[in-house]
């Protein structure tokens, strides 16, 4: 197990990467994940197409959405085919980014500075305390007086959900640094500032990507809130627009793509984590052996 | 016997640099509350060059005074001279942290996000007085003597615990300090690194005369480090014994079974047994 250890420790990039899919095809992971994902498929066609239990013969059945899904020339209008189904996904992904990139660009200097400076913590948190447990769905209307058309008050949405979990998970990455770390960096001639970039930065870093990963997550949540209610396109836009419409199939459509979209979203987050704190994943790599 | 001052061991570090002077230094914590005293009027002269190890019971206060000197935190009275320079005392009394002290932290402080090497470069790299090729070679030169050659790009936390101790201490001396301040930093070690381990330190040590003052719990450690060893009591922290340790440097590990290790040993034990007993009854963490 050692000789392993080592040769992931030493790899980095495209060749760490194949080295993991290889060893994870190697281990039962990937097959007990099939079998799950079969179980709940397998559940869904005999509740739904074969026994129609009394609550769900108005569901959508696995069949009917796989047709729909692959058909050319969809029923209800929207399938891999139709390029409405690419705009929708485009729109949706170019709010989440929006509202993603200014939520770190703007989280992480916060949360940084309220974790640095005890004044400031004292100055903005207790406000930013107040503010974070207003879910994300009371500011609806706030946000679709405060700002015109459709756009923005989605975007505003979903950034600020994303903001609240980006900035206080900075915030606690930097408390949870070790005072030997600042003390050693003083002891060794390091300014204030110097102090701040070579150690509280770097340390309070897998908080951060922490932040991200849940930020990401809760960005998808609050987009979709969003759509619902002041979208004209969109992925929650589809799935609300296929429930007034009694368009059932499509509504599925809409949260599979969500599903699949949310986890390509958080897996790049979680590389691109990877990717800045290689001393973290070659320390974890040692570790798990 | 062994209280005979300044035998011949000391004589051959001849060093000029790095005595400090701890004159009746007494630290309360929380004065207007709970009123603990750390630190009870506590003189110590350590001349520069020396090894000097201080041993007491965890929790005594040992970290509050080496705290001091640092100068991570203030004192309440007293006052504490590097080469007869006041670094804390009446007006000033918490001392400016500074490169010619440096702390070796009880659980290792070297940046897990930064490879050895940078760790090692780290301090003259702030300062910024020499060009970075400069500092470079130095580091990778002072490395290789302190056989760390090929753990250079490794980060901390892919190398082994002893290894890292090592790296911590040749990042400290890459500043030239007068004092190294060492907080039991092998506390966390098996025994048969801690052997490879204070080896090394004398190791380095006899390359690099610096003051050494090293806090531990480990006697057989501090007799077989130090030129001294002043054993505190329990809190509050005051010198209870001072034993000189004639065992004539350079030591190595053959130095365990001699003789007059088992005497200082014995002498030593006693004191410090009582002390652990009192502060084990007073309540303090055995450690």
């Amino acid at each position: 197990m050692s000789t392993t250890s080592l040769k992931a420790s030493e790899m980095t990039g495209t060749a760490l990467t194949m080295y993991r899919i290889s060893t994870w095809l190697k281990s039962p992971k990937p097959y007990l994940m099939l079998i799950g994902v079969g179980f709940i498929l397998a559940i869904w066609y005999l509740f739904v197409e074969v026994w129609q239990l009394p609550r769900f013969e108005d569901m959508p059945g696995l069949t009917e959405v796989v047709i729909e899904y692959f058909n050319p020339d969809p029923i209800y209008g929207l399938s891999i085919y139709t390029p409405e189904y690419y705009t929708h996904i485009g729109i949706s992904l170019r709010r989440i980014a929006y509202a993603f990139f200014l939520a770190t660009v703007l989280g992480v200097p916060l949360g940084l500075f309220l974790g640095w400076s005890r004044k400031f913590h004292e100055f903005i948190f207790p406000l930013f305390e107040l503010l974070r447990p207003i879910p994300i769905l009371a500011w609806v209307p706030l946000a679709i007086i405060m700002f015109s058309g459709s756009e923005t008050p989605v975007i505003f949405l979903t950034f600020l959900a994303s903001f609240f979990a980006t900035t206080l998970n900075t915030m606690l990455g930097v408390q949870s640094i070790d005072e030997s770390y600042t003390r050693a960096a003083r002891c060794l001639g390091a300014n204030g500032w110097q102090t701040f970039r070579h150690v509280i930065v770097p340390g309070a870093m897998p908080y951060i990507f922490t932040g991200l990963q849940i930020s990401i997550g809760v960005a998808w949540f609050s987009l979709v809130a969003g759509e619902m209610v002041s979208g004209q396109f969109g992925l929650g836009y589809v799935i609300n627009t296929a429930y007034t419409m009694v368009t059932y199939p499509t509504i599925v459509i809409g949260m599979i793509t969500l599903g699949v979209t949310g986890f390509v979203t958080s897996t790049m987050v979680r590389m691109a984590g990877d990717f800045m704190m290689q001393w973290r994943v070659r320390e974890l790599a040692l570790g798990d052996n | 016997m062994s209280t005979t001052m300044n035998t011949d061991t000391n004589s051959q570090t001849i060093v000029t640099k790095g005595a400090i002077r701890i004159e009746d230094v007494v630290k309360v914590y929380d004065p207007d509350g709970a009123a603990v005293m750390a630190v009870d009027h506590c003189s110590i002269d350590i001349p520069g060059g020396e090894i000097c190890m201080i041993v007491g019971p965890s929790g005594c206060g040992k970290t509050t005074l080496l705290n001091a000197i640092a100068g991570f935190h203030g004192i309440t009275s007293g006052e504490i001279y590097l080469d007869n320079e006041l670094l804390c005392g009446p007006g000033k009394m918490q001392a400016e942290p500074g490169s010619d002290r440096i702390v070796v932290f009880q659980n290792g402080a070297l940046f897990p996000w930064k490879s050895n090497l940078e760790n090692v470069v780290f301090g003259p790299m702030m300062e910024g007085r020499l060009s970075k090729k400069e500092v470079y070679d130095k580091a990778l030169k002072m490395m290789a003597d302190a056989g760390l050659s090929g753990t250079e790009h490794s980060f901390p936390g892919e190398v082994s615990s002893g290894l890292r101790r090592r790296v911590e201490i040749v990042r400290a001396l890459m500043l030239d300090p007068k004092v190294l301040l060492f907080d039991e930093p092998y506390r966390a070690l098996d025994s048969l690194t801690k052997s490879v381990m204070h080896e090394a330190l004398l190791d380095i040590y006899y390359k690099n005369k610096v003051t050494i003052f090293f806090i531990t719990h480990d006697l057989e450690e501090a007799i077989f480090l130090g030129h001294r060893l002043i054993i505190m009591s329990s809190r509050p922290c005051k010198p209870k014994k001072i034993v000189e340790v004639d065992i004539p440097h350079p030591r190595d590990y053959s130095v365990l079974t001699s003789p007059r290790f088992r005497e200082l040993m014995e002498e030593a034990k006693g004191v410090v047994n009582e002390e652990a007993k009192k502060a084990f009854e007073a309540g303090e963490k055995e450690g």
